[in-house]
This record gives structure tokens, C-alpha cells and sequence, in this order.
């Protein structure tokens, strides 16, 4: 592919009328273009940052102390960190993984397509993507929604989330606990306030007192509506909260346990001699799950990096596969030959002969972080930005966003190249070898 | 980097069919039909992000704040084109809509021929400096565009192109060069010394074997560079951001302003994204073959 003929140009010069003046016209426009917007301006930055934010006073190595004590771009420092150590090496290894296994179905070129898909979108629509997969709210987030059906098949939700008692209860650990003791024949009203009429399930029945009963402790649990009626005392329209878990307690310890009806009433037909003390547990108003703040300050950067997989895995898997199959089939069945075992044909001849393939794909993916901007742009809420921040997003906030310190701002943007410098080497030794 | 264009193909490194190779040997047991599940299974997993979106951007507002897009499986009754209309009649984003194609056109076709004329001088004319110059090119590929926001942003303001489209496609131009010159000059390079050298005995000048004999060959990379270019300059974000005003933006920048209220604006958002999407897809699909070659060929940008 790449010519080896560098040193026998000379009987093209030799043609009359050659010279190196006809590389001018074609060479003219690109070079000025070059010159202008990408040379110039890296010298410039390089200047830029020795000065401070007006851009009128030298301030020496000052925008540099400062980048490296601000705690935002520490922040940001960090969150790079993470990502160069983590994403990189995880597209790779899935790359690699989905390559081999591809070699093995008959549809590969349609996964490898479904795989790429994401490579020809702008980062702009995979970050309102994956912002709307990750979106706290169950009934709008793709992943909050399977937790918390999840979530939901192991361990129903309440009935009455929110509801308390109106007085004379205490919260504890366990639940609502009565202030004041019962025994056998007492009736105990349990009018509960803070929740909507409208979610009472369908089959409640009005509300009315329990007769005392001779030896048995009754009661009744319904929904207080204040509105139109008396506070504490059972109105016509008032209904019964039936499914309430009703316990009583006697030192400490739970000695009965039973569940309201559909008019609200319950019963502790046999509780022995002794005073009791009635309690609804906890369970009956837990606040329903609804799964993890994927978008909040601890989880962000995880989250923002699985959709950057999301993006590269892909690329990856097709730029692997085609070094797979350019390996020598000879080399693999001399291996078998010779009695290794797959895994050692795999872990001795395949990964080193592949190796380079994979050193490509590790550096082209690191190049890649370090420039990641809109992803955190876009998934990242405002308020946790700060929290997700990165180097090249950091640099477009302190230059153009609110800094507005283009003298800082020159500095991240040195800081920046330097650390893409080491792929420049990288890329030009390569491409030196090659030609070689 | 060293996967030249012609090299690399999403469909080709699969050797004919299917091969015992090395999974079938280490999963011998398990089988076939694990692998075949477990790849469908990611295949799905890929897919359901986009879906979920297009769905979303299918509903009107009140029913995405009130269930997840995957209730359209019970209630398919909801699907209206509504959002899209909406969209369309707001002139703003239609008109960012159609920046983003004034944008990337330009970039692309600039990019395209400058690269070309380029490409040939350094691979078929000597002249000294030669050497030097491509290995300058080949260092610029991963040069991160940072580096040139501020300085870009002062030459424009000086000329007056700040906020233009003109200036956000120059910029897209002198960032879009250093990968097209790579990319064309190794094909170039690898065209045949005699159909070079015959045309040169023939008395052509260098315009015409450019023109006539190195264009018609290297169609292939030029239609690989140019999808790549095209939709690299569509996707774009940053650079708009930068030198682009309210006037100019392309569809990514216009949008922005509604990511502050993100869950009361999924329909928009959602729309929006979706839109913005069509053109890549449709792109990506058509010519699937050649935006591969473009970026397993220009991975390093």
C-alpha cells in the first residue's frame, strides 16, 4: 500500500519542465488554510497562556499554578483520569471479545452494522439518548423503569405511601406506634391524613365505628378527609383503608398481627390479659422504589462513559476484526499442529500477532477521551456538570462559558495538546516505520 | 492508521463463511447457539437506546411526562407526528436545520478539493521539504481543536467572520485537512508508477494527470473521505458553539438551550435529536461501506 520508491524520483525530475514550482498551485491552498487556522493558532495559545485574562500583562507560568489549584479543573483533571484508565481498555476488551465471536455467526456483517450505528450520530444525539435512558423519573428512564420493576417483583410497594396517623402516634424504626396503651374490649380510631382520596383502592367501604367487642380489641383505620367533615371523627362520605398491617405489641415484642378489611375494621380476637400497644408498621407507607439518581453527583461520570462505550465498542470490533483476519491461518494451525490447546492457540498466537491491531485501537480511543466534550456537555445536568467536568469542557467553560479567562483558558489548552503529544509521536514514528 | 481505505471493509474480514475458529473450539461444547443468543441479545441491547428515542419523539408532550416511551406497546394510539410538525413550523430550528447543510456542504466539498490537490503534490511531484511536510500532516491528525478556539475566534473577529457560517466552515476546513490528506495521499501514493510515468511521457502537465488519470482512480477514497467529512462536520457540537451565532447555528447549538428543562422537554429534545439523527442514518446506510473505510482510516482524529 504505502510506496517504497522515495529515492527513485529522479527520472521524474528529469522530465523536462519538472520542478518543484509545480507543487505551488496544488500545495497553496491547504498550506495557507494550515498555516492560518491550525499553526499560527497553536503558536498563539502556546503565548496566550503566559498572559493573563485581558491578554495585557505576562504573567509567566501563573494560568498554569492556577489550573493546577483550582479545584474545578482538578475535578476535571481527575474525571479524565478515570476515563483514560476505564473506558479505553473496556471498549478494547469488548472489542475483541464481540471480533472473535462474530467470526462464528452468519449475520456478523448486520451486527457489526447495528454495532456501528452509533459511530455515524452526532455526540450530541447519543448524549439526549443516553440522557433519556438514564432519567430519573421510573416513568421516563428506560434503566430506572427495569429497576424498579425489578425491585417491585421482589418486594411489592406500599399500599398507602406518605399516610400517617393524625395524632396521639409515634414514627419509630418500626412504624407508627400508639402514645397510649389498649387492652381487650377497647376500640381504637385510627384516623389517617396525608394521602389522596382518589388512590383509596376501590374496594373500601364507608368507614363506620366498631361495637366494642367482649374480649377482643377492634379498631378502625380510615382515611380522615378534614375537608367537609370534623377532624378525628368518621364522616359519612369517609371510607375505610382496607390492606392496612395492624400490630399489637406487648413489652417490645410483637404478640398479634392482622390486616384491616375493606370498611377499614380490624380485630385481635385473643389477645391475653395485659395492656397493649398498637402499632402500623412501617411497610404500610413506605414511599414507593424508584430507582437509583443515575444523573446526580455520584454516578455521572460512570454513567456518561457507559454511552461513550456504547458509541466506540463498534469501531472497535470492526477495526479488530479486520486484523483478525488478516492473521496468517498458517501460524494458527502449526500451533494446533504442535498440540495446543484453543485457549493456548488464542492467548499465545492470536493476542501477540493481534497486538498491534490492538495498540492502534488502545491509542485512537485514548486520543479520543481526552477529547471528550459534548457527551458530559449533554448528559450531565447543569447542576452536576461541575461534578462530571472534563479538561476539554473545562477549557470551552473558563475561555467561552462563564470564565471568560482566555488566559487560563490558553493554558488548559496547552495542557490539552501536550497530552495528546505523546499519539502525535506515536502516529509519525508509525507512519515513518511503514514506510521503511 | 496503517488500515488504508481499500483495506478495510465492515463486511470483509469475515473469511467467506462462517469458520470453526477459535470460539467454536473454546466454546465447542456450549455450542453455537450461545454465541447466536448472546450476540442478539447485545444487538437488542444496542438498538433499544435509539428506539426508545424515536418512540419518544412519536409522543406528544403530556404522554411522555406521564408514562416511559415503552407504554406504546399497549397504547400504540399515541404515536403522532405532532412533534415533528411543530418543529418543522418553528422557525428557528428549521432554519438551524437547514445551517447544518450550509455548513457541512461547503466544509466538505472544500475539504474534498484541497485535500486532492494537495495529496497529489505530495505524492507525485518532488520538491524538498517534501518528506517533512507529510510528516508534519500526519502529527496534525490527533491535534485536539482546542488549541485554536481562542486564536480562530480573535482572526475572525478581526476579519469579521465571527458568528458566520462562513467561519465555522473555515474552521471545520483547516481541522477536516490534515486527516483528508492522509488519507488521500496514501491512496495516491499507492496508484502505479507506469500509469503516472506514461502520462508524464505523453507530455500531460501535472493539472491533467491529476484531473485525468489520479482522480478517476482514487474515486473510492474520495467518496470514503467524503461521507467521512460530511458527517463529521454535521455532527459537529464544539465548533459551532464557538464561532457560530444565533443566526448560524447549526441544529446541535440551537438545541442546546432546551437541555436546562430536560424532562418537561423530551418531546422537543427527543424530536430534535431525532432529527438531526435522519441525515447520518440515512447517509450512514447508503454508503455504510465507504464511512467505514472513512473512519477506521481516520480513527486517530
Amino acid at each position: 500500500m504505502t510506496p517504497k520508491k522515495w529515492g527513485l524520483s529522479t527520472s521524474v525530475d528529469a522530465a523536462p519542465g519538472r520542478s518543484p514550482r509545480q507543487a505551488i498551485p496544488f500545495l497553496l491552498p491547504a498550506l495557507l488554510v494550515l498555516a492560518a487556522l491550525v499553526l499560527y493558532p497553536l503558536v498563539f495559545s502556546l503565548i496566550r497562556s503566559f498572559f493573563d485574562a485581558t491578554g495585557d500583562e505576562f504573567v509567566g507560568v501563573r494560568n498554569y499554578v492556577d489550573t493546577f489549584t483550582d479545584p474545578r479543573t482538578l475535578t476535571a483533571f481527575r474525571n479524565n483520569v478515570i476515563w483514560v484508565v476505564v473506558a479505553p481498555a473496556a471498549v478494547t476488551g469488548l472489542g475483541l471479545i464481540f471480533a472473535v465471536l462474530t467470526e462464528r455467526i452468519r449475520w456478523a456483517t448486520a451486527f457489526r452494522l447495528v454495532l456501528f450505528m452509533p459511530m455515524a450520530i452526532s455526540l450530541f444525539a447519543s448524549g439526549i439518548i443516553f440522557r433519556l435512558v438514564y432519567e430519573e423519573a421510573p416513568n421516563q428512564g428506560v434503566v430506572n423503569a427495569v429497576l424498579v420493576g425489578v425491585h417491585d417483583m421482589f418486594s411489592p410497594s406500599s399500599q398507602y405511601p406518605g399516610a400517617r396517623p393524625r395524632e396521639g402516634y409515634t414514627a419509630t424504626e418500626a412504624g407508627f406506634a400508639a402514645n397510649k396503651p389498649v387492652r381487650a374490649g377497647d376500640t381504637v380510631m385510627l384516623p389517617l391524613i396525608g394521602f389522596n382520596p382518589q388512590q383509596v383502592p376501590a374496594q373500601a367501604l364507608p368507614a363506620s365505628t366498631p361495637q366494642a367487642g367482649d374480649g377482643e380489641l377492634r379498631g378502625l383505620v380510615w382515611l380522615d378527609v378534614s375537608a367537609g367533615g370534623d377532624a378525628g371523627k368518621v364522616d359519612v362520605i369517609e371510607r375505610g383503608l382496607p390492606g392496612i398491617a395492624v400490630e399489637a405489641v406487648r413489652d417490645g415484642q410483637v404478640v398479634a398481627r392482622t390486616t384491616t378489611g375493606d370498611d377499614g375494621r380490624f380485630t385481635f380476637p385473643d389477645l391475653a390479659v395485659g395492656e397493649v400497644t398498637v402499632r402500623l408498621p412501617r411497610s404500610n407507607f413506605e414511599l414507593p422504589f424508584r430507582g437509583q439518581t443515575w444523573l446526580g453527583p455520584g454516578l455521572i461520570t460512570p454513567v456518561i462513559i457507559s454511552s461513550w462505550i456504547w458509541i466506540m465498542t463498534g469501531f472497535a470490533i470492526t477495526f479488530i476484526a479486520a486484523g483478525l483476519s488478516a492473521i496468517p491461518r498458517d501460524a494458527l494451525e502449526a500451533a494446533r499442529v504442535d498440540g495446543a490447546t484453543e485457549w493456548q492457540v488464542f492467548r499465545r498466537v492470536t493476542i501477540p500477532l493481534l497486538s498491534p491491531v490492538l495498540l492502534v485501537v488502545f491509542v485512537t480511543l485514548v486520543i479520543n477521551v481526552l477529547k471528550i466534550f459534548e457527551l458530559v456537555f449533554v448528559i450531565a445536568p447543569g447542576s452536576v456538570q461541575s461534578e462530571a467536568n472534563v479538561l476539554a469542557l473545562q477549557m470551552w467553560q473558563v475561555s467561552f462559558g462563564t470564565g471568560g479567562d482566555q488566559g487560563a483558558g490558553s493554558a488548559l489548552a496547552v495542557i490539552l495538546f501536550l497530552l495528546v503529544a505523546p499519539a502525535m509521536l506515536f502516529n509519525i514514528r508509525r507512519f515513518r516505520r511503514e514506510r521503511s | 492508521m496503517t488500515l488504508v481505505a481499500e483495506e478495510v471493509r465492515i463486511d470483509v474480514p469475515v473469511s467467506g463463511a462462517p469458520r470453526r475458529g477459535v470460539v467454536s473450539r473454546v466454546f465447542g461444547r456450549l455450542g453455537n447457539g450461545f454465541v447466536q443468543v448472546l450476540l442478539a441479545l447485545v444487538a437488542v441491547f444496542w438498538l433499544v437506546p435509539v428506539f426508545g428515542l424515536l418512540i419518544a419523539s412519536l409522543r406528544d408532550e403530556s404522554a411522555n411526562t406521564a408514562s416511559g416511551w415503552w407504554t406504546v406497546f399497549t397504547k400504540p394510539a399515541e404515536l403522532t407526528l405532532a412533534n415533528y410538525a411543530e418543529l418543522v413550523a418553528n422557525h428557528a430550528v428549521w432554519q438551524s436545520f437547514l445551517n447544518t447543510f450550509y455548513i457541512a456542504v461547503p466544509a466538505t466539498i472544500l475539504v474534498v478539493v484541497m485535500a486532492s490537490l494537495a495529496s497529489y503534490a505530495l505524492s507525485w511531484i518532488e520538491f524538498p521539504g517534501r518528506e517533512t511536510l507529510t510528516v508534519v500532516v500526519v502529527g496534525l491528525l490527533v491535534m485536539p481543536i482546542q488549541v485554536a478556539l481562542i486564536p480562530v475566534a480573535k482572526l475572525f473577529g478581526a476579519f469579521g467572520l465571527f458568528g458566520t457560517i462562513t467561519g465555522v466552515v473555515l474552521f471545520h476546513v483547516a481541522f477536516g485537512l490534515p486527516f483528508a490528506i492522509f488519507l488521500l495521499r496514501n491512496f495516491f501514493a499507492g496508484i502505479p508508477r507506469d500509469l503516472i510515468e506514461a502520462a508524464r511521457m505523453d507530455g500531460a502537465t501535472e493539472w491533467v494527470i491529476f484531473k485525468r488519470v489520479v482522480l478517476p482512480v482514487a474515486k473510492p477514497a474520495i467518496a470514503s473521505l467524503t461521507i467521512f467529512q460530511f458527517l463529521w462536520v454535521w455532527n459537529d457540537m464544539l465548533v459551532a458553539l464557538v464561532f457560530a451565532d444565533q443566526d448560524s447555528a447549526p441544529i446541535t447549538v440551537a438545541l442546546r438551550a432546551q437541555l436546562r428543562q430536560f424532562g418537561t422537554n423530551i418531546d422537543l429534545l427527543a424530536t430534535g435529536a431525532f432529527l438531526s439523527m435522519i441525515v447520518p442514518l440515512a447517509v450512514f446506510l447508503l454508503f455504510q461501506k465507504y464511512f467505514v473505510q472513512g473512519v477506521l482510516a481516520g480513527s486517530t482524529k
